[in-house]
């Protein structure tokens, strides 16, 4: 069924993005908004917005019947969840099939098996895809538990099954830590979730994080290449970059290649993303989990590709099978991208809600800014500190990084602190130039390196 | 015996508990120490401990737990 009205279950940069890639393909949009995004440019971008409660997210965008009855209300026969909220929520894309509309993702049951890390891992051993050496399955007896973290050899990672976020997550560096905290890790996971089981995962130390776009629509699959996004701090990503310069083209075809080959064994439909870690001295990559949703970073493999993946798997949702067929996409430059966030970065990253003053986009060659900023916008304190994301391209890694430095020097958001004195320092520092980094790499690289960025502050220059 | 404000040190949303199951930090006459921790401000999905300034019993609270609040306001009262 072809969609005419797509209602965006989102909201800030995404919720515009979404808004942006549906007006291009002919659809009217609908845009829900809690009480404090009355003012978003997303309800300014959309044909038709609907209030739909307080600006606490569990009343608002987390509230599924409220979700629903807006889009019974406005005629939507399709609703695209974004990221977070209840993008990967199987119920809720139960409920939304169940109501006749399309959901822009895949099945509520391939939510539930790929978010069930477990099964997921299950899932990547089936479909020949390396995982990291731990438990198969999930673990209830602690001193089962115990044995088996001695097998695979410490430091271990103890994973709640239900967890995300980094929550429920431990490392123990030998058997008495881990006696200690996998009680801890299942209290948690099941104080925050409602299931204590836990699972074990190998620590692989100085790995980088890399991870596949796919794309599927039920019977084919086909991937646009990977993303490295080892520039980490608290486990959340700040800097991406597309292709990764660390792996050699053999590596990254068996790694696409494998990813592919689990979207096509969960028989995917719509945008997702396999992670993996890569252990640089090995060569060895490791399955981590699935994604199936689209990510923040999209828009880096859009620049490498030129496929857009907001209208993919908006089409795909809609019925009509993949436009592109692998051989149809080819990598072509490099591409970063940089989180703006409304956060202070001298002053350990504290949230800096506020009022968007002088507003000043980079723009010229190759630089795509994505968020949802005008002058005098009051960011909401209620939601998460993403303010946009600055995209660079151009024809090699060294020219993006310089290309980057110099789009960040042209942003200004008026008096408000963000990221953007952080990725002018990271632009320059020697690593990052040179590709010499992993997930464990930017914290201690912070702590000694502050006076780089508060050089950086006050905006344009 | 004066009656001192604590207030909210940036916008957010106040919270009265460590999390959803647990007791309040502090309740209505309960007596307080500088440095105690009567609440807890989210603000963009991180959160921030409120603490009291002041020494000698927390009288009432101005705002109710889980209420969206701007910088400045009162969150409660301490007669010291």
């Amino acid at each position: 069924m072809a969609i005419n009205k797509l209602l965006v279950a989102n909201r800030g940069e995404i919720a515009v993005r979404i808004i942006r890639a549906a007006q291009e393909l002919g659809i009217k949009t609908v845009q829900v908004y809690s009480e404090a995004d009355e003012t978003s440019l997303a309800v300014q971008l959309a044909d038709k917005a609907v209030n739909i409660g307080p600006a606490s997210a569990a009343k608002s965008y987390l509230n599924v019947e409220a979700i629903l009855d807006a889009a019974k209300a406005t005629g939507a026969d399709a609703i695209h969840p974004g990221y977070g909220f209840l993008a990967e929520n199987a119920d809720f894309a139960d409920a939304v099939s169940n109501s006749g509309i399309a959901f822009v993702g895949p099945t509520g049951d391939t939510i539930r098996r790929m978010g069930d890390k477990a099964a997921a891992r299950q899932a990547a051993q089936d479909a020949g895809v390396p995982t990291v050496p731990g438990s198969d399955g999930i673990i209830e007896d602690m001193d089962e538990a115990c044995e088996l973290a001695e097998k695979i050899g410490f430091p271990v990672m103890i994973k709640a099954t239900a967890g995300g976020g980094g929550r429920g997550i431990r490392i123990a560096g030998n058997a008495k830590e881990f006696k200690e905290l996998a009680p801890q890790a299942s209290a948690e996971a099941k104080a925050a979730f409602g299931d204590g089981g836990l699972y074990l995962e190998k620590v692989i130390e100085q790995a980088r994080h890399i991870e596949v776009q796919i794309l599927g629509d039920g019977e084919s699959f086909v991937h646009c290449y990977e993303r490295e996004c080892s520039l980490q701090r608290r486990r959340q990503k700040v800097w991406e970059e597309a292709p990764s310069a660390a792996l050699t083209p053999d590596v990254r075809e068996a790694l696409c290649s494998s990813a592919v080959a689990l979207a096509a064994a969960v028989n995917y439909s719509g945008a997702g993303t396999i992670e993996y870690l890569y252990d640089d001295k090995s060569g060895e990559y490791y399955f981590i989990e699935m994604n199936t949703r689209i990510q923040v970073e999209h828009p880096i493999s859009e620049c490498i590709t030129g496929v857009d993946l907001l209208a993919e798997m908006i089409s795909v949702a809609g019925g009509n099978n993949l436009s592109l067929s692998q051989s149809d996409i080819r990598m072509r430059g490099h591409s970063i991208e940089v989180r703006i966030n409304a956060e202070d970065p001298a002053n350990n990253f504290m949230p800096f809600p506020g009022v968007i003053g002088d507003l000043r986009v980079p723009g010229g060659p190759g630089v795509r800014f994505d968020h949802f900023l005008y002058q005098g916008y009051q960011i909401p304190p209620f939601y998460d500190s993403l303010l946009g994301k600055l995209i660079v391209h151009a024809e090699t890694r060294e020219k993006a990084i310089k290309r980057l430095a110099r789009a960040v020097s042209e942003l200004s958001v008026g008096e408000l602190k963000t990221t953007a004195p952080l990725f002018s320092a990271l632009a320059d520092a020697d690593d990052v130039l040179s590709g010499e980094v992993h997930t464990k790499w930017l914290e201690p690289w912070l702590e000694t390196n502050s006076d780089k960025i508060t050089q950086y502050e006050g905006g344009a220059s | 015996m004066a009656t001192e404000v604590i207030r909210a040190m940036m916008p957010g949303v106040f919270y009265r508990k460590p999390s959803p199951e647990e007791p309040n930090f502090k309740n209505e006459g309960d007596p307080v120490k500088k440095g105690d921790v009567i609440g807890l401000i989210e603000v963009m999905k991180t959160f921030h401990q409120v603490q009291s300034d002041f020494e000698g019993t927390l009288t009432e609270f101005k705002v109710d737990d889980s209420d969206a609040i701007a910088p400045g306001v009162v969150l409660a009262e301490v007669e010291t």
